[in-house]
């Protein structure tokens, strides 16, 4: 295809773009308040939906002029709901509240938007610099993060394809149109881009090997099966700006001559597939997707494919065989899904990250994009940080960024005082890292090198209270289920090193067990074909590495350092703390465990107790009295009181 | 792919009959209904996904159906649906509680909370309570890793969930059945 009719291209999206940008002014010159709440599925799951009534509701009472609008999710997971007030009347910048309740929210309109007091108590930040209101960006956990993927999320309507042009969308599209495909290719390639979806394979070689690839109907699939426990990016980007990837994927079969797409996002995500179906339809009416887009003579349909739910169909070849109806067993390599794909065509399957990095490169160019980051993992990094630290969420960095700088600068380090311990990163097929590899910065090759791996981009951070025996057995358990079954290696090999695991948790563990336990991880790597095979020992070979003495104290002292392991502790009640009458352990205990002695204490019957450790939560701080130990023989025994002597005859007697 | 105008699956649902009954509708309908989808391979999953949206889930006469239209063995069938998590054979219950253990949940005690939902509702992760009430199921992870740990009941996401927790949701899940009762009590008897 020939860029002959630039011009044309060129109008035809300057017309769109005057149409976007005329509504956005108009909204603008509209001088009431605009009030933007996040709505992705983790706003919704903290409440977010009610805030939204809430606040109509409000309004409609108080008479006011003010418009309600939805916007996708911000990153900031630990303030949700998240609400943004643009009021300019005011005189105050727009406001970035969190923590957005129901009745916040009514509280919100009758004083700020009656009132004019935006109630600075509740204030997390201003938008926009100001000398009023601190800005966000003096927080770290703003102004550290580099926001290529993400920069709209949270900030245009995700089912308003015109508020994504407004904001610069579909740009790069346009200017795609007037380059040849080899331009495009070859700037990918300069850029450096590398696969986000995990094994960080150069973006531009693949596009080249499938744009080489023998003329055939061609196909580009958008990869959007997140199946890590623990990584919610995809979701959310898809969530919050679904163009940024359509686009990405229209540029990516532009230069690979492919006319036909398919986004394959998990059927767990039902919002997620509403809002791209929902973006492919508009996309399409505006003529920025399906035949001749923009007067040119490029064709492109895409559909959504919903994934059912399987681990390994992340896998490329496991992936294809999922979309054409079979079990997703993964194939051998060569050849390469860019050569022999889906239904025999060239195939080209990127993540959803990779593909939204594509329109800001194309917009500014292969330069812009190799002074983010580091020489040989350029770009930015989104993770998902979550577990033991205080402002859990979405990062976008840029590589190169220390673990120390993402968990305790940007992130605001460990919840409750606790002492930082691991860093799980990539999910099942990554690692766990201690605290003396904080200093290694994040790029695909540093992780690998630590023993962990970039992954999908989740991220879990572990205080002091967890055990990493626990943690290698939950990844097993989850990487034994998922396993096809396809080689005996992944197959059986994995369900040995769960049963060992499964032993030394519950403090059956051997001597010897820790040497069987390495020998059948390399086994198990070298006798499986695909990534989730060779990947799913790495949890318990860095565990083994790095925390090989929690092992140890596992199988020799049948003690777990973190009392995680249930079998191995149990918790008592220090008398000479426990408060009397206080009754708060009685109430919140599941399995009525916890009995009053006859010095009206409280004690716990152990045979009872399924310790869940809730008595330790509800034990007023004051007092503090729950304590848990690990071997359980160290807790001091507590006889429960003799209240009903033939009762207890008769458990004697059955005894 | 167009949808068959006589079988619209609101108008199945709207009936009031027991569901039971309303499955074997549904399944002496299959042959039909199946028409819509192209007799493809690759419309299997789709095929799948959709009769188990109708159905909540894949009873054996629904899986021969669809291996009948699709002019493939049952077994073949029977293979891929059971490799993907997605799909179920027994129905779950009114109440679908389902369990995050994700990492992030894990870390936070999900299997503890597992286990109080079990003991609470005297059956076991995959089961249904006899009277079609509640069915307990784990899931890998939702993707609200920030909120853990989380539970899922119905469609409805429960953030930050504690094993005490768990009783008061099944009073609150009782006391709305209540209200609704009582409501359409009211509404019978013209109050």
């Amino acid at each position: 295809m020939k860029p002959e009719n630039k011009d044309q291209i060129y109008q035809q999206f300057e017309a769109i773009r005057r149409q976007a940008e005329e509504r956005r002014d108009a909204a603008r010159r509209d001088p009431s308040p605009t009030i933007l709440i996040g709505t992705a599925t983790c706003g919704i799951a903290s409440g977010a939906l009610d805030t939204k009534l809430a606040f109509e509701q409000a309004i409609l009472e108080q008479g006011l002029d003010a418009r309600v609008r939805t916007v996708g999710c911000i990153g900031h997971c630990y303030a949700e709901p998240v609400v943004i007030i643009d009021y300019p009347q005011s005189g105050f910048p727009p406001i970035f509240y969190h923590e957005v309740t129901a009745g916040k929210a009514r509280m919100l309109v009758k004083h700020f938007l009656e009132g004019g007091d935006p109630l600075f108590e509740h204030v997390y930040g201003a938008m926009v610099e100001n000398d009023m209101i601190p800005s966000v960006m003096e927080f770290s956990r703003f102004n550290q993060e580099k926001r290529v993927v993400m920069e709209k999320c949270g900030h245009i309507d995700p089912e308003d394809i015109y508020d994504y042009i407004a904001h610069g969308g579909y740009a790069a599209l346009a200017k795609a149109l007037t380059l040849d495909p080899e331009t495009i290719i070859d700037e990918i390639k300069t850029c450096g881009l590398r696969g986000r979806g995990g094994a960080g394979f150069p973006t531009g070689r693949k596009w080249e090997l499938a744009a080489d690839s023998p003329e055939g109907d061609k196909i580009i699939v958008c990869n959007a099966d997140e199946g890590d426990p623990g990584a919610y990016m995809d979701r959310t980007i898809l969530e919050s700006n679904p163009h940024q990837v359509l686009e990405g994927m229209a540029i990516c079969a532009l230069a690979v001559g492919a006319h036909k797409a398919i986004v394959y996002v998990r059927s767990e995500y039902p919002l997620a597939v509403k809002i791209v179906s929902g973006a492919i339809a508009q996309a399409k009416t505006l003529g920025l997707l399906g035949s001749g887009i923009l007067n040119s003579a490029f064709n492109l349909e895409i559909e959504v494919f919903q994934g059912s739910g399987a681990f390994v169909c992340g896998e490329e070849t496991g992936l294809i065989q999922s979309i054409e109806g079979f079990r997703g067993m993964p194939r051998s390599r060569p050849p390469y899904p860019a050569q022999e794909g889906l239904y025999g065509q060239p195939t080209v399957i990127n993540n959803v990250k990779t593909l939204a990095s594509v329109p800001p490169i194309i917009a500014n160019g292969a330069a812009w994009y190799r002074t983010i980051g580091t020489e040989n993992s350029p770009g930015t990094a989104v993770f998902s940080v979550v577990g033991d630290v205080v402002h859990a969420g979405l990062v976008e960095i840029p590589m190169g960024v220390t673990l120390r700088t993402l968990i305790f600068d940007i992130c605001g380090g460990i919840a409750n005082q606790k002492k930082f311990k691991a860093v799980q990163i990539g999910g099942p097929s990554g690692g766990c890292l201690p605290e003396t590899f904080l200093d290694t910065p994040i790029d695909f090759d540093s992780l690998t090198t630590a023993g962990a791996m970039m992954g999908s981009g989740g991220m879990v951070v572990m205080d002091e209270d967890s055990c990493m025996v626990d943690v290698a057995r939950y990844f097993l358990d989850f990487t034994q289920k998922e396993s096809c079954g396809k080689c005996t290696f992944c197959r059986i090999g994995t369900r040995h090193l769960l049963d060992i695991l499964q032993r030394i948790t519950t403090g059956e563990g051997r001597t010897g067990d820790l040497e069987q336990l390495e020998q059948l991880s390399e086994d198990i790597k070298d006798g499986s074909l695909c990534g989730l095979g060779k990947t799913a020992p790495n949890p318990v070979l860095t565990s083994l590495k790095y925390f090989r003495d929690e092992y140890e104290a596992h199988i020799n002292e049948k003690r777990c350092p973190g009392m995680m392991c249930r079998p191995l502790m149990t918790y008592y009640i220090d008398l000479d703390k426990c408060a009397r009458g206080c009754d708060a352990c009685v109430g919140c205990c599941p399995t009525e465990a916890v009995f009053t002695t006859s010095t009206r204490k409280k004690g716990i019957d152990q045979d009872l107790c399924v310790k869940c450790g809730e008595c330790m939560v509800a034990c007023p701080p004051q007092y503090d009295a729950v304590r848990k130990v690990s071997p359980p023989g160290l807790a001091p025994v507590i006889e429960r009181p003799v209240k009903n002597p033939d009762a207890s005859k008769k458990a004697s007697d059955n005894s | 792919m167009t949808l068959n105008p006589n079988l619209q699956p609101l108008q199945l649902f709207a009936m009031d009959v027991d569901p039971f009954a309303k499955d074997e509708i549904f399944i002496s309908g299959l042959p039909d209904y199946l028409k819509q989808f192209d007799r493809q391979r690759g419309q299997l999953i789709p095929i799948l996904q959709k009769v188990q949206q109708e159905l909540t889930y894949l009873p054996a006469e629904a899986l021969q159906a669809v291996a009948d239209y699709l002019e493939i063995p049952v077994a073949e069938v029977y293979g891929v649906a059971t490799f993907y998590n997605q799909f179920r054979f027994n129905p779950p219950g009114k109440h679908q509680i389902k369990v995050c253990l994700g990492t992030a949940c894990h870390v936070k005690g999900g299997d503890i909370i597992l286990e109080n939902f079990e003991r609470k509702l005297g059956i076991k992760e995959g089961e249904t309570t006899e009277d079609r009430e509640f069915s307990i199921e784990r899931v890998a992870c939702v993707g609200c890793c920030a909120l853990a740990p989380v539970v899922l009941v119905g469609e409805d996401v429960q953030g930050h969930m504690a094993p005490s927790k768990v009783e008061g949701l099944f009073v609150r899940i009782q006391v709305e059945k209540e209200m609704a009762q009582r409501k359409k009590k009211r509404h019978e008897t013209g109050e």
